[in-house]
Parts: structure tokens; C-alpha cells; sequence
């Protein structure tokens, strides 16, 4: 049986003390395998970016356990101590709006991580350019974001995410702005980038169109997950 | 590595260039009001410089001649002349006053110089064109910066001289351009009354029954003879011998002529410690408020950039970028933009210097002390955004 990129194990989160407390998770649970990519989905107020939070190691848990390529993480406390370097190297993140840096172009966006961090920026904006190629943005390498489409934009977000390996990546509303099309081409690049690297992808939306091509899905429910299988439809492409 | 500053500069300098030209002109007055407190002094040990004395004899208590009224009288330069190691003693009036030339007058201090050859301590050292005063009167000598040109007529209270020599940087410690003119001028210039004055004095000079004696005859005259006639001078200007000691002769001026006599450290810390004191004070303290105006002005800004970019710190921190590239982007756009702020400032103090009334005096040192004042007031300035950035969640960028 294949280890499991990330696996949350009754994971809670409590805001307050007290009469006053909420509870947004409550032993939550879930698990993605290394390739492959689950939805998360929920009503607004159900606990999505709570737990999007949880996972993405900027918010500390209140009970649970969290693993990492079967590496404990997360047991009432953060076991590795620079979490900084926890999201940089093992979490890739994507974003509703893709939040590229406006005066970095493409390239420069996709290598900012690593040349902030010691690797020769020539070495990097290799790295930045084989992954813009791989997602078919390489002939806006040098554009700057107020020059690309949405959809362009996103893709240069997702090859950030991508950037440093990581074994997990967090996807936030990342279709939300696209239209039907782009959104399931966003799909589909994540499906092949998930295999292609061998990383779990989450991927938290709302997105109608985008539900039926999980096949694995958790639905979040006051604070409480479930999982469920999807249609697994393909996205097209 | 990459620079996060420098990029975001170059792909919004437009908003950079108008934000550092205004701190420049900012820093362009602060460069100037340093270069107005040096170019007082410069004007200083101008003055002190172009006199070619070693030691100023004044009267006795007084800061004279160019600090406070001093009165010798005029034949004391003889006795000071014969004081061993006095290789020269001439006698100098000073006095600030209106100079006219036809319609227009202007501020100048005027130099009472005594007749002999050029060269003699009191006179203008170099003359950019024309001659030295060769006449017992009604010639003159002026600075270049007072506008007048050889030939020219100018007036002195009630007399006309010509311009008869040219001279550059000749000024006061106030700045006012120098007028030489014959020392027995200069007297009437500055101690003679009206006709009407000596007139209504020479009236109560006979009415006074303790001046006016029938029994003493010419008592009268000679007493009026006197209040016409002012030999006093403000200064004798000495210079020493080059093989004695300039201490030893000025103590012994003071000892025996019970004068007061100043060297040359000693003038230089009259004029600057007490004649430009209190302007230098009031530049000073200029200084300190344009310094904290340039720090408030660009903290706002880099408050306001670093403000306009929270969303970019919170997902470069999400992403892990560490907060010493943070912090690095923060303070190297608040270098730059000082930087760019004191280039336009100097390049903008060094244009404006020239059409200043008064002497501004750039010097290189007070522009690289000037650099690093910009250099820390930025770097404090950008404490706050800083901080701020620092203190940005990086949860923010999700949800």
C-alpha cells in the first residue's frame, strides 16, 4: 500500500475559552495519497481554511495529529522547529487570486523562493522555466503578471507552488475567478503535476464545475469531515 | 541573490522618481543650510584672511573690531610699531553701512585703510581688475559682489569715490561685501557729524560756562577743534616679524600699551563662537527639524509602499521567503529612495548655491556626513514598516 502524502488525524481547532469557545474542526480527519488530488468542500463558516490553515502549518492545531510522508508533524505541538521552512520545502500553496509579486516577471515569480533562500538564481530560474514549460506558459516567461490572463496567472502560481518539490501542495478556491474552461484546464495541470511529481494535492473550493473530477472528495461539515468518493469525471484536455 | 527592492523600483520608478525628487528638494535645503553655516564661516576667516595681520590691537575690554565698537586713537599705531618682532602696525576703521550708487544703494562694510603702499596689513591682497587706492581720497576699492564696476561713482554719506580696483571675496563675517577707501575717509565716514549737528554742538559748546572762559582765551577753539576733529581708528592691524614668537609679542602690546590684542585663534573663535553664534544656532537648529521632517516624510512613504504590498509579505511569508529578505526589501527601497532623494538634493544645492545672496559653501565633507545622515534617518524610518511587515500573519494570504 503507497504512504500517504499527508494524513490528519483528528485534528481540532478551538477559538475562545470557555461559554465563549468554538469549536471550527472537530476531529477532523483525512488523507492523500502521494499523485493524487481530493476536494474539499464545505459551505462558508464549515472549517475549510481552518483546516487549510492547519495543514499549511499557520495555525496551530488545539488536538490531532498530523503526518507528513507518514513523518509525524503535529502531536500538541509543531515537531520541526522553523515551520517557515516546514511550508517552504514540504508545502506547495496556490491561492484564490494568484498573488504573483506585480513587479517579478513569470520566471522570476516561480524562482522567488529559491533565490530568496541561497540556490543561484540562474540555477533557480532553470528550475522556474522546465516547470512554466511543463504547464505551457513558457512563452510568457518574461511578462510581467499585469500581463498575463487569468489563466496564465494561475498557471504561474501553480509552477510556484511546484517550485521546491513539495510533497504536499494546498489549493484555495484556486478555480474561483476562471471560467468553466480554465477552471478544469487548472484541474487538469493539477491532476498531471500531482502525478508527475508524485505530490497530494487538496484542493479547497466551492467551484460547481470542478466538484465532479474528484474522485475522492471530503465534505466539510461544521467542522466535521466526511469523506465521500466523487464521479472522478475526467476534466477534459 | 535577488533584489526584491530593486525590482519593485524599476517596474514602479515613475511613482519613485516624483517620491525622491520632493525628498530631494528637501534634502537639497538641508544641504544648502549647511553649506549657508559654513559658507558664514568661510566668510569669517575670509575677512580674517584677506587682512594679513597676525594681531588685531583693539581697545582695551572690548571684542573690537568686528564684534564690538572699538576706538584707538589714531597715532597708537606708532608705539605698537616700536614694540619688538612688530614688523608692520596700520591702523583700520570698519563699519557696516549703506554704500549708494546713484538710485540703488547696498549693504557693505566699508574699510577705512591706511595710505602707504599696498601690501600693508588692512589692504584688499589681490585685485581681480584695476588698481589699489594711490590717492589720499576719494577712491575705492570694492568687492566684486557689490555690483559696482571700475570707473563707477559711488556715495559714502555725503562724498562720491571712484571705483578704482576690483576685488573677489572680500566680505564681511555677515557677508557683506567689502568697500575700501582711504582711512581718513573713513573716519569722516564714520565718526564727523552733519553740518547742522556740529553747528547746534558748537552752540552749546559756547553757552557752557565751563568751556566758554573769558579768562582762558582759545579754550573755546581748541575744544571745538577736538569734536570736529576724530582721529580714533577701531583697530591697528600688526604683523610680526617672521623670527618672534606672535604670543610673545602681542603680551607684550598688552603689557605695556595696557591693549587688548588678539591672535589670529583667538578672532577666528570671536567670530565664530559669539559674532555667528546665534545663526549658526538657528541653522542648527533647522538642521534638527528638516531632519525629523525627512524622516517623518519618509517613513510615510515607505509605511505607505510597504502598506500597498501587505498581501505580496503575507504570501512571500507563507511561502517561506525569511524575514531578513523581508526586512532587506523594506529597508533597501527606504536606502534607495534616500539615495536618490540626496542625489537630487546636491545636485540641486550645487545649481541653487550661486544665486544665494550669501556665500553657500558645499564642501565635500558635509555632503558625505550629509549622505550618512540620509543613509540612518532612512534606515530608522523604515523601523515602522518594518515591524509592520514583520508582524504581517502570513494566514492572512489564505481565505
Amino acid at each position: 500500500m503507497k504512504a500517504d502524502g499527508i494524513r490528519v488525524e483528528n485534528v481540532s481547532k478551538r477559538f475562545g475559552e470557555g461559554s465563549a469557545a468554538i469549536w471550527a474542526l472537530k476531529d477532523a480527519n483525512l488523507r492523500v495519497a502521494p499523485g493524487e488530488v481530493v476536494g474539499l468542500i464545505g459551505p462558508s463558516g464549515s472549517g475549510k481554511s481552518t483546516l487549510l490553515k492547519c495543514l499549511g502549518a499557520v495555525m496551530d492545531p488545539t488536538a490531532g495529529r498530523m503526518f507528513l510522508h507518514e513523518e509525524l508533524i503535529y502531536e500538541g505541538g509543531w515537531k520541526m522547529g522553523d515551520l517557515r521552512a516546514l511550508r517552504r520545502d514540504k508545502i506547495g500553496f496556490i491561492f484564490q487570486s494568484p498573488y504573483l509579486i506585480p513587479f517579478l516577471n513569470a520566471t522570476d515569480n516561480v524562482a522567488l523562493i529559491p533565490m530568496l533562500t541561497g540556490v543561484r538564481n540562474a540555477e533557480a530560474r532553470h528550475r522556474a522555466r522546465e516547470l512554466l514549460e511543463a504547464l505551457d506558459v513558457h512563452h510568457r516567461a518574461t511578462a510581467m503578471p499585469a500581463q498575463l490572463s487569468g489563466g496564465e496567472q494561475q498557471r504561474v502560481a501553480i509552477a510556484r507552488s511546484l517550485i521546491n518539490r513539495p510533497p504536499v501542495i494546498l489549493a484555495d478556491e484556486p478555480t474561483a475567478p476562471l471560467d468553466s474552461e480554465r477552471a478544469l484546464a487548472v484541474i487538469r495541470i493539477l491532476n498531471t503535476m500531482a502525478q508527475r511529481f508524485d505530490t497530494a494535492v487538496i484542493v479547497v473550493t466551492h467551484d460547481e464545475k470542478i466538484i465532479p473530477t474528484f474522485r475522492r472528495l471530503y465534505h466539510i461539515r461544521d467542522g466535521v469531515t466526511h469523506e465521500e468518493a466523487g464521479e472522478g469525471r475526467s476534466p477534459g484536455g | 541573490m535577488i533584489s526584491l527592492a530593486g525590482r519593485d523600483i524599476l517596474h514602479s520608478w515613475g511613482k519613485f522618481v516624483f517620491t525622491g525628487f520632493g525628498l530631494g528638494l528637501l534634502i537639497g535645503v538641508t544641504l544648502t543650510m549647511a553649506g549657508l553655516y559654513r559658507g558664514m564661516v568661510d566668510d569669517g576667516m575670509a575677512l580674517l584672511d584677506n587682512s594679513g595681520a597676525d594681531l588685531w590691537v583693539v581697545q582695551r575690554d572690548t571684542l573690537g573690531p568686528y564684534a564690538e565698537p572699538s576706538g584707538l586713537p589714531g597715532d597708537l599705531w606708532r608705539d605698537i610699531r616700536s614694540v619688538p618682532g612688530v614688523a608692520e602696525a596700520a591702523n583700520v576703521t570698519y563699519l557696516t553701512m549703506q554704500v549708494g550708487q546713484g538710485e540703488r544703494d547696498i549693504r557693505a562694510m566699508v574699510a577705512g585703510v591706511t595710505a602707504g603702499d599696498p601690501g600693508i596689513p588692512g589692504w584688499p591682497p589681490r585685485l581681480v581688475a584695476g588698481r589699489q587706492i594711490t590717492r589720499g581720497h576719494y577712491e575705492a576699492v570694492a568687492d566684486m559682489s557689490t555690483g559696482f564696476a571700475l570707473g563707477d561713482t559711488l556715495r559714502i554719506r555725503r562724498n562720491h569715490y571712484t571705483v578704482v580696483g576690483l576685488t573677489r571675496r572680500m566680505v564681511s563675517s555677515n557677508g557683506d561685501p567689502m568697500v575700501f577707501i582711504p582711512l581718513r575717509d573713513a573716519q569722516e565716514a564714520q565718526f564727523l557729524k552733519d553740518n547742522d549737528a556740529i553747528l547746534m554742538q558748537r552752540r552749546r559748546a559756547e553757552a557752557d560756562p565751563s568751556l566758554n572762559r573769558p579768562g582762558i582765551p582759545g579754550l573755546l577753539e581748541a575744544v571745538l577743534g577736538t569734536q570736529t576733529n576724530n582721529e580714533n581708528v577701531n583697530a591697528v592691524l600688526v604683523r610680526v616679524h617672521p623670527g618672534f614668537a606672535i604670543q610673545d609679542v602681542a603680551e607684550n602690546i598688552r603689557r605695556w600699551q595696557r591693549l587688548t590684542v588678539y591672535d589670529r585663534a583667538q578672532m577666528e573663535s570671536i567670530l565664530i563662537g559669539k559674532l555667528i553664534a546665534t545663526a549658526a544656532k538657528q541653522i542648527g537648529m533647522f538642521l534638527v527639524i528638516l531632519a525629523f521632517v525627512s524622516a517623518a516624510i519618509v517613513a510615510f512613504i515607505i509605511y505607505t509602499l510597504t502598506m500597498d504590498k501587505i498581501r505580496e509579505i503575507a504570501v512571500l511569508k507563507l511561502l517561506g521567503a525569511r524575514n531578513r529578505a523581508i526586512a532587506a526589501m523594506i529597508l533597501q527601497q527606504s536606502l534607495l529612495l534616500g539615495l536618490l532623494g540626496f542625489v537630487v538634493g546636491k545636485i540641486a544645492a550645487t545649481f541653487a548655491a550661486p544665486f544665494f545672496p550669501r556665500f553657500i559653501l558645499l564642501i565635500p565633507a558635509d555632503s558625505l556626513r550629509g549622505l550618512l545622515a540620509v543613509g540612518v534617518i532612512c534606515a530608522l524610518a523604515s523601523l515602522v514598516a518594518i515591524r509592520i511587515a514583520l508582524k504581517v500573519d502570513p494566514a492572512e494570504a489564505i481565505g
